[in-house]
């Protein structure tokens, strides 16, 4: 419990930090950290392979994708602030927590309770017994998204098509 | 245990920290990082379920998002890459024409 309010507190400061740093490279920074604390909290709920998966897909591939093109594109100046959108914007967040938060604080009478969790739950056999399986038709389906981004990322990148 | 109720809100936070930043930043790398949190907000709700739930479709969901992810990051970077060669900006506001 002690361990779940230290990840939250933190993951919170930090998203904070990503969205009110006005720093881009700053942002990417607690970004990743951002990542590496959601990746704990998955391995606090017995999903050793995804939050293995996280840090090493976002945290690192996309992470440094990101870093990488901010420092080729080297925006430089802080960027401006307006205090309506500010405003808006921070008013959008908290009328969409007023509608969340009371229906997800009650939820819990809903479910069933925590299930108590066999040795293999959310292991790599589990996780591809599961998609080898029941969802090996998404799978293939995503491998041909990558191929489509990788295509399109190569195309929409290149100075002359 | 920490109840489930505890992570849903935690994730319904993060979330809405996410689609502020969508709203207020008038960097369009960082709004891309923001929609990246929301994702992770919302594979975060998909595992606390599949934990609850003893179930691992969760987290295969999970695993596909993050593959989704990674997609709209390499083509909404590239996009940015070669519309910064033309504009020289990266203020999604002086975006509004489909052809200059």
């Amino acid at each position: 419990m002690i361990l779940f309010l230290i990840l939250a507190g933190l993951s919170i400061v930090f998203s904070l930090l990503v969205v009110f740093q006005r720093n881009v490279i700053y942002s990417a920074m607690a970004l990743v950290a951002t990542l590496f604390l959601i990746a704990v909290l998955f391995l606090t709920l017995e999903a050793a392979m995804v939050g293995i998966l996280q840090i090493l897909v976002y945290a690192g591939a996309i992470m440094v994708l990101f870093l990488f093109v901010i420092m080729l594109l080297n925006p430089g100046l802080l960027e401006g602030r307006s205090i309506a959108w500010w405003i808006l914007g921070s008013l959008a967040a908290v009328l969409l927590l007023f509608v969340l938060v009371p229906f997800l604080s009650d939820s819990g009478r809903l479910l069933p309770g925590q299930a108590p969790a066999g040795g293999s739950f959310g292991s790599p056999e589990s996780l591809a017994q599961s998609l080898f399986t029941d969802f090996v038709l998404p799978f293939e389906i995503a491998s041909v998204l990558l191929l489509v981004a990788i295509v399109g990322a190569v195309v929409l990148a290149k100075r002359e098509v | 245990m920490v109840p489930l109720n505890y992570y849903l809100v935690l994730s319904a936070i993060i979330f809405a920290i996410g689609v502020t930043g969508v709203i207020i930043r008038r960097n369009i790398i960082v709004i891309l990082m923001s929609i990246e949190l929301m994702l992770n907000a919302v594979n975060l709700t998909f595992i606390a379920f599949s934990r609850s739930l003893g179930s691992m479709d969760g987290q295969v969901i999970v695993f596909f998002v993050m593959t989704v992810a990674a997609a709209e990051a390499v083509v909404g970077l590239a996009i940015i890459i070669s519309v910064f060669r033309h504009r020289q900006t990266l203020d999604p506001r002086e975006m509004q024409l489909l052809k200059w």
